[in-house]
């Protein structure tokens, strides 16, 4: 019985990048109303057992489709196409450069205690990652290009990896102002 | 117990039969069931009409026990014996507890869970806190007039796993078949949701006697789903009455007192704190063993002061959660206070300040939790038709991981995640020849595992010697729907597998459940007896039934030899099903159980896939 094998099916949704977050999201509490552990905690350790691995799958296939990144990373995956983000570093130079000027520039707000040396970087980020999302739906719906997208996919990590390192400053800084 | 009888998941199997079922708020200071009557939420009260059971236990010399009241009035007497408080004990060490010098009790010192020493023995938190889960048990039985089938349990969101396992494990040696752990807040909410029907983002700040916990939730279209959680398992309306405590022996210029007069201190100042709710000044005055008198005034905006840094505690947590959750005060439609705590008025101020908006008190914050919990029963028990419900998607409170090289931690879970929720991580050898595996399961936010709990260690051995960095070991982490862990490893190129429920640190071992219980139950009773044979009958028929049943519903889901042996079994089971012998009749009754459990599995998990895809079973075996 080869249905709801991904996560795409088992929220009857497209397997697509473009993902409508309300539909998403309605999907899953539709798919969780009906097999969560609470729909059969009257019933035996056997069925409550096939329930919770039920409702963990929905809970774990809604965390995946839920995040872009984790969505365009699992998109390639079910192509066939490993995403390999430890043994593939390789990067285009001009993507590389710019990380190396980021890294640089946060290690100056890091030893700054000026806050406002963070907002363009953070707006740079947010940029670029914003077409890096727009590229990804491009590549992965339209031209069905993988390979492609599983290297957009590490630059993506790249990018939010450091978002996430820049909003951890700017919240020490903001508690330390506070 | 029974196959799989439904023809759709979310039916109960038998829906005109209303079950009896209640919900218990465990409180630190303050104990309540509540159950649904007439279609209404409501507290069962004792026969005196009081609603709340004082969390309070006295073990007397002769052996008898006394729960809430009646062990109350011997708080200041007897304080070695009399157990206040016990919910901050479970799942605790002598070394986890806060001011261990101002309680007035005996601790054993011993490795895992603390003990206390009382004059009818060792007592373990687990053992106390069964003694006030039996008398409210005990008091909806009278008062419903019929045999409960379950009931759910309210837990501090912010309790840990340890802390939950000892509070499941309490229950079951009350003899209470536990439907699901609740986290308070959660229980509120649903008490509040429901009420009003309201939709948005809402946060219940939750503040008891001896815990704290702040939730966000959203609410939408009859589901209750948990952003995030936060607090402290060691925060509440005690540390207010302690540092009320240490201000009277500093006026008083008091210090070592005998546990009666720490006992009768702690009472007075509790009393004063509550007065201060309403009053701008109070009276803390007592006549301490010795003769001597204490006579303090204290004014309201003094107390504020002293106990503001408790209350900055609980913001600071509040604000985690909403950073958690991506969110601002702003972005909170409401605010709901629960617990006794929350009516001191410099704590209500300072919530409303945070968010900006005056915060909902209208169910009464004692009783708000057990009313949420009963609600969540009567749906468990599937006494809600289809339609008529809701669903409740709620989150892990802490991160789980394991202990890594170097002391490290490597989280396989992170907090508020939604549970439930299954991860799994591959893991390798450093050695050449290596056979086994040290595994440490942690629990905690912190980087090290000196910083974080331990919650079990246990090894993985035999799996055969490779090369370094060769093994594949395979540790699958499990939080169930009451946020209780189980954790699987298994070296992949062998299969060798190890498995634990997480408890051994802190927890009860089966086999001391099974000690105590019989304990508390003492020997042979020949009615219990009879009454377990006449349950076992009718649990062997019902299982028959279904199982029948089931075999010809889905008969092409067993291969042959899986059908010969459930038939064997039932065939047993028939002849054993009319004798006198309750003993060999369970052994055939699980023998015939666990042949069909991987039957019912099966069934189930089809029947899933049939709900989720809206088809018919015939149109998905094409």
């Amino acid at each position: 019985m080869p249905i709801q094998d991904d996560h795409f099916s088992l929220f009857g949704l497209p397997a697509r990048f473009a993902v409508d977050p309300r539909a998403l999201e309605e999907a899953y509490k539709r798919v969780q109303a009906r097999i969560h552990p609470d729909r059969f905690a009257a019933a035996s350790a056997a069925e409550r057992r096939v329930a919770m691995q039920w409702a963990a799958r929905a809970n774990e296939a809604f965390q995946t489709l839920r995040s872009p990144l984790r969505r365009a990373a699992y998109l390639c995956e079910l192509s066939g196409t490993r995403i390999d983000a430890e043994s593939n570093t390789a990067m285009p130079a001009a993507f590389l450069a710019q990380q190396m000027r980021w890294r640089e520039d946060l290690d100056e707000a890091r030893a700054s205690t000026d806050k406002a040396q963070l907002q363009p970087l953070m707006e740079e980020t947010g940029a670029l990652r914003a077409t890096t999302l727009k590229h990804l739906e491009a590549t992965l719906d339209e031209a069905r290009d993988f390979r492609t997208a599983a290297a957009l996919v590490r630059q993506l990590m790249f990018i939010e990896k450091f978002g996430d390192e820049l909003a951890a400053l700017a919240e020490t800084t903001a508690a330390g102002a506070g | 117990m029974a196959l799989l009888q439904i023809a759709e998941p979310g039916m109960s199997a038998a829906p005109h039969e209303h079950r009896l079922v209640v919900g218990i708020d465990l409180g630190t200071t303050n104990s309540l069931v509540a159950t649904i009557r007439h279609g209404l939420p409501e507290v069962l009260a004792d026969e005196a009409g009081r609603p709340l059971l004082p969390s309070i236990v006295r073990y007397r010399a002769d052996g008898k026990v006394e729960v809430g009241q009646p062990a109350q009035q011997h708080q200041a007497s007897d304080p070695r014996n009399t157990i206040v408080s016990v919910k901050r004990f479970m799942g605790r060490g002598v070394k986890d507890v806060e001011h261990v010098e101002n309680l007035p009790f005996d601790f054993v010192d011993a490795p895992g869970m603390l003990q206390l020493r009382t004059v009818a023995g060792i007592k373990n938190p687990i053992e106390v806190s069964a003694e006030i889960l039996r008398v409210l048990y005990q008091r909806a039985g009278a008062a419903l007039g019929g045999d409960l089938v379950g009931a759910v349990i309210t837990v501090p969101a912010y309790f840990d796993e340890a802390q939950r396992q000892a509070t499941r494990d309490a229950a079951r040696l009350a003899g209470i078949n536990v439907l699901r752990l609740l986290n308070e807040p959660t229980a509120a909410a649903v008490a509040y949701g429901l009420d009003t029907s309201a939709e948005g983002i809402y946060a219940v700040y939750d503040l008891g006697g001896g815990t704290f916990d702040i939730s966000i939730l959203k609410l939408t279209k009859g589901v209750f789903e948990v952003l995030s959680t936060g607090g402290d398992s060691a925060l509440g309306g005690d540390d207010f009455d302690h540092r009320l405590f240490c201000w009277a022996l500093e006026q008083a210029d008091l210090s070592l007192l005998p546990p009666e007069d720490v006992s009768l201190l702690t009472m007075k100042a509790r009393a004063a704190k509550e007065l201060l709710s309403s009053k701008s000044s109070a009276i803390l005055q007592a006549r301490l063993a010795g003769g001597r008198w204490v006579n303090l005034t204290i004014a309201a905006d003094a107390f504020a002061a002293m106990t503001r840094h408790l209350v900055q505690k609980t913001l600071d947590a509040t604000r985690r959660a909403l950073r958690d959750a991506r969110l601002k005060p702003a972005d909170i439609q409401g605010v709901v206070l629960v617990g006794g705590a929350t009516r001191m008025p410099h704590v209500r101020r300072a919530v409303a300040d945070l968010f900006g908006r005056e915060p909902l008190t209208n169910i009464d914050p004692d009783k708000v939790v057990a009313l949420g919990a009963a609600m969540q029963a009567n749906l468990l028990a599937g006494n809600r038709p289809p339609g008529d419900d809701w669903l409740l998607l709620d989150v892990i409170p802490l991160s789980l991981g394991l202990e890594t090289m170097g002391g490290l931690v490597e989280k396989l879970i992170a907090r508020n995640s939604t549970i439930p929720i299954v991860r799994a991580q591959e893991f390798t050898t450093f050695k050449d020849g290596q056979t086994a595996m040290a595994i440490h399961v942690v629990q905690g936010e912190r980087e090290l595992v000196s910083d974080c709990r331990s919650l079990a260690r246990f090894e993985l051995r035999g799996f055969p010697p490779l090369t370094a960095g060769a093994a594949r070991i395979r540790v699958t982490f499990q939080v169930d729907a009451d946020g209780l862990l189980a954790v699987t490893a298994r070296e992949s190129t062998s299969g060798v597998e190890a498995t634990v429920s997480v408890k051994p640190s802190y927890g009860l071992s089966d086999e001391e459940v099974a000690r105590l219980l019989q304990e508390s139950m003492g020997a042979a009773d020949s009615d219990m007896r009879e009454r377990a044979l006449r349950e076992q009958q009718v649990d062997g028929k019902r299982l028959l039934a279904a199982v029948r049943t089931a075999l010809a519903a889905d008969p092409d889901l067993l291969g042959v030899e899986e059908r010969t042996t459930i038939e064997a079994r039932m065939r047993a089971l028939e002849h054993l099903i009319g004798g006198r012998d309750a003993q060999p009749l369970r052994e055939a009754l699980e023998a015939l159980s666990r042949a069909t459990d991987e039957f019912a599995a099966r069934r189930m998990d089809r029947s899933i896939r049939v709900a989720l895809s809206g088809k018919r079973v015939d149109e998905l075996t094409k």
